[in-house]
């Protein structure tokens, strides 16, 4: 055990050195190559200007291979793949795409998706905008709001063992440990097993992202309202405007672009969703997604690259149009500079 | 000030929006509070009652015998046993009793209970009785009551010894740190050359280099899993290496943070002012000088933020670990320990909880210590999907 600890701080260590040494070294050899005497003024000139044309592809070098070999060359790889069978050595044509779309457990899993997106970032979007302006009118609002926070720190297994206690179920005559069942039980309901009542138990598993996520949408959307100029408001409320017409038609439109943001993040980590899945249910009673066929088909039976790399590139298909407008606000923004 | 000037002061309007965040704080905290006080009880108390009465104390259900028959005294026309139900040295509360044992609970403690045929019996909350009935008490034995007993509130550090030992989270928690943190310094350096060149270097194709950068912040990593995991297999067949090893988990985890670093940090460096970077060229610095003696120090914000992300990120994650590492114990991570705990140990809340909160304590740290630098890289880079 100690030995790993110091193996780790020495690649630590290490990786930093060799990291720094070659960006070291690469500049002192890109100097030596190209050399800048002071008596020939042409030579210096034409030499300076291939070192900066060099250097920049020095200093990217690094970045550039890792996502190169970690995820442009993927990309390309899996869609080829998904076009192969299980082994990925045979050509096959459309039949994994003709596979899924006549798979039960695929359509589920799309149906599931659906369900996720469309309730999730919209429940994380509208309380995190009212705990924004709910907490940003209260002196303790910046505590609440850490404390509201918080569940972003926690990772999903671990939210999920939180969750799977709350919906904890005892059988027969058995005290309900679990928050959930007592408090039907208080109000005089009937225990039940929650996560395995088809359909709804969706609606469980969702439970736990929108407590983890809703801390992320209200500090974003929390900066994007004290960024709104006070002279809208004030003027809004001379005028007369009530607070509810005050939020609807003054502070909700000039925060639109923010909120949109904040829909599109939390979309894009809805269609990765996995270890909520895979811990609570693992996909047992309908509860099947995108991200955890894809895992299972992955190693199920020795592992089907093929059908994996479909359902990969489904999630990909997913993301693509945000892809495109995250590219083009970038490139946008980047015009100014 | 009483209560109503103090209201009115307040205002009913502000008191209602005290009174919901504090409602929605209290729903947030209560299930992470939940599984903290259940990771210290006692495994009988947390199967026997709902961790929200730890601090009262469980209801336990024991039996008792009330006093022979022959113990009776008589007071006018009634034949009195009176005792305790508590043997000597034994504690507790009598919250409830009954004489079947299907209803423990039947009568209140200090209530007393027709049991019919000219009977009383009542049991007071300290344990003391008295059983009376109108005519002789007849048989040889005593009485069998049983109690509902509360019994005081114990806490335990056991959970934790189990786990930290015998279940393997100690060694994962160390693995966890093996992962996590090469994992996240590794990216930092070497994105922060790439920002620096993007941002202040002109060369050809700079524009296509950011767009990419951008566009690969949103690509999920399911479409790296399968072509890397070949991949992987092929280079370990090849050299005759463990295909799954903490390099080879590093170098993944590093290029899947590497795109919202490079987009993070140049975005920030980009700022940096144009004259300081200037009059250090003009000064005859080199790049490389420019960028360790300037352009580093300057981003520290920038560059906390990122790693509070991609340390968060590579500790609570679960997926890239169970595809690039072995569940063997040397490699098995906090977050694939709770996962395999959760399938073996399925109710054994006294094992889970603990595990869990082991798992969460240091993201949980990290995140109250540095909650600013954690908003500020959200605020900078909430295009990424987490």
């Amino acid at each position: 055990m100690i030995s790993q600890v110091v193996s780790a701080v020495g690649v630590v260590i290490a990786g930093v050195f060799v990291c720094a040494l070659y960006y070291w070294l690469s500049d002192k050899i890109l100097q030596a190559v190209f050399p800048v005497p002071v008596d020939n003024v042409h030579a210096a000139s034409v030499n300076l200007n291939r070192r900066a044309m060099i250097r920049p592809w020095l200093f990217l070098g690094p970045a550039l291979v890792l996502l190169v070999v970690y995820l442009v060359y993927p990309v390309v790889a899996t869609f080829i793949l998904s076009f192969h069978d299980r082994s990925g050595g045979n050509f096959v044509g459309l039949s994994n795409y003709r596979w899924a779309i006549q798979d039960a457990q695929f359509r589920q899993s799309i149906f599931n998706n659906i369900l996720w997106l469309a309730v999730v970032p919209a429940a994380c979007t509208f309380f995190g905008l009212v705990i924004a302006v709910l907490t940003d009118r209260i002196w303790w609002g910046n505590l609440a709001k850490s404390l509201i926070f918080m569940p972003m720190a926690i990772s999903f297994v671990g939210a999920s063992v939180i969750w799977k206690f709350i919906y904890e179920y005892r059988g027969g005559t058995d005290t309900q440990i679990g928050l959930l069942n007592a408090v039907v039980q208080f109000f005089g309901g009937d225990p039940q097993v929650w996560i395995s009542i088809p359909f709804w138990n969706n609606f469980f598993l969702m439970a736990i992202l929108i407590w983890i996520q809703t801390g992320f949408a209200m500090v974003i959307l929390s900066a994007a309202l004290r960024g709104i100029p006070e002279e809208t408001v004030e003027a809004a409320v001379i005028d007369g405007a009530s607070g509810w017409q005050i939020f609807w038609k003054i502070m909700v439109p000039q925060i639109w672009g923010t909120i949109a943001v904040v829909w599109t993040t939390i979309t894009i980590l809805v269609l990765k969703v996995f270890d909520i899945v895979l811990t609570m249910t693992n996909g047992q009673w309908n509860t099947m997604v995108l991200a955890n066929l894809m895992f299972d088909w992955m190693f199920r039976g020795g592992g089907d690259s093929g059908r994996s790399a479909v359902i990969a590139l489904v999630i990909m298909a997913a993301v693509t149009p945000i892809m495109i407008w995250n590219i083009r606000q970038a490139n946008k923004e980047m015009g100014g500079h | 000030m009483n209560a109503a000037s103090s209201l009115r002061r307040i205002g009913l309007p502000r008191l209602i929006v005290h009174l919901s965040v504090l409602v929605i704080c209290i729903i947030w905290l209560i299930p992470t509070l939940g599984i903290l006080v259940t990771s210290f009880r006692d495994a009988g108390q947390i199967s026997a009652s709902g961790w929200w009465t730890a601090f009262t104390g469980a209801a336990e259900t024991s039996a008792a015998r009330l006093g022979e028959p022959s113990t009776a005294k008589q007071e006018g026309t009634n034949y009195v046993i009176s005792g305790s139900v508590f043997e000597q040295g034994q504690g507790g509360a009598v919250r409830a009793f009954g004489t079947r044992v299907a209803a423990p609970t039947e009568f209140q403690a200090g209530q007393a209970a027709d049991l019919g045929e000219g009977e009383t019996l009542t049991i007071n909350e300290d344990g003391s009785y008295v059983y009376t009935k109108n005519a002789p008490f007849d048989g040889e034995r005593g009485k069998r009551v049983y109690l509902s007993v509360a019994a005081p509130p114990s806490f335990t550090l056991d959970n934790y010894r189990t786990v930290l030992t015998s279940q393997g989270i100690g060694q994962s928690f160390v693995n966890s740190l093996t992962v996590a943190i090469p994992a996240t310094i590794i990216p930092i350096l070497i994105s922060a050359f790439a920002a620096y060149a993007l941002s202040w270097m002109e060369f050809p194709g700079r524009a296509l280099i950011i767009a990419m950068v951008v566009g690969l912040i949103v690509v999920p990593l399911q479409m790296s899993l399968i072509p890397l995991l070949r991949m992987y297999n092929e280079i370990g067949n090849l050299f005759g290496v463990p295909s799954r090893s903490y390099a080879g988990i590093w170098l993944a985890h590093s290029a899947f943070g590497m795109p919202l670093a490079i987009y993070l940090l140049r975005n920030y460096i980009a700022g940096l002012p144009r004259e300081i970077i200037e009059s250090a060229r003009v000064d005859g610095a080199s790049d490389f000088e420019i960028f360790v003696k300037i352009i580093l120090p300057l981003s520290f914000p920038a560059l906390a933020s990122f790693s509070i992300f991609q340390f968060l990120w590579t500790w609570n994650d679960l997926l890239v670990a169970m595809v690039f590492l072995g569940t063997g114990k040397d490699q098995l991570v906090l977050t694939g320990a709770l996962n395999a705990l959760l399938g073996s140990m399925g109710g054994k809340w006294e094992i889970l909880t603990a595990s869990a909160f082991i798992t969460i304590v240091v993201p949980i740290i990290v995140f109250f210590a540095l909650q600013r630098y954690l908003v500020r890289g959200l605020l900078a880079g909430s295009v990424k999907g987490g």
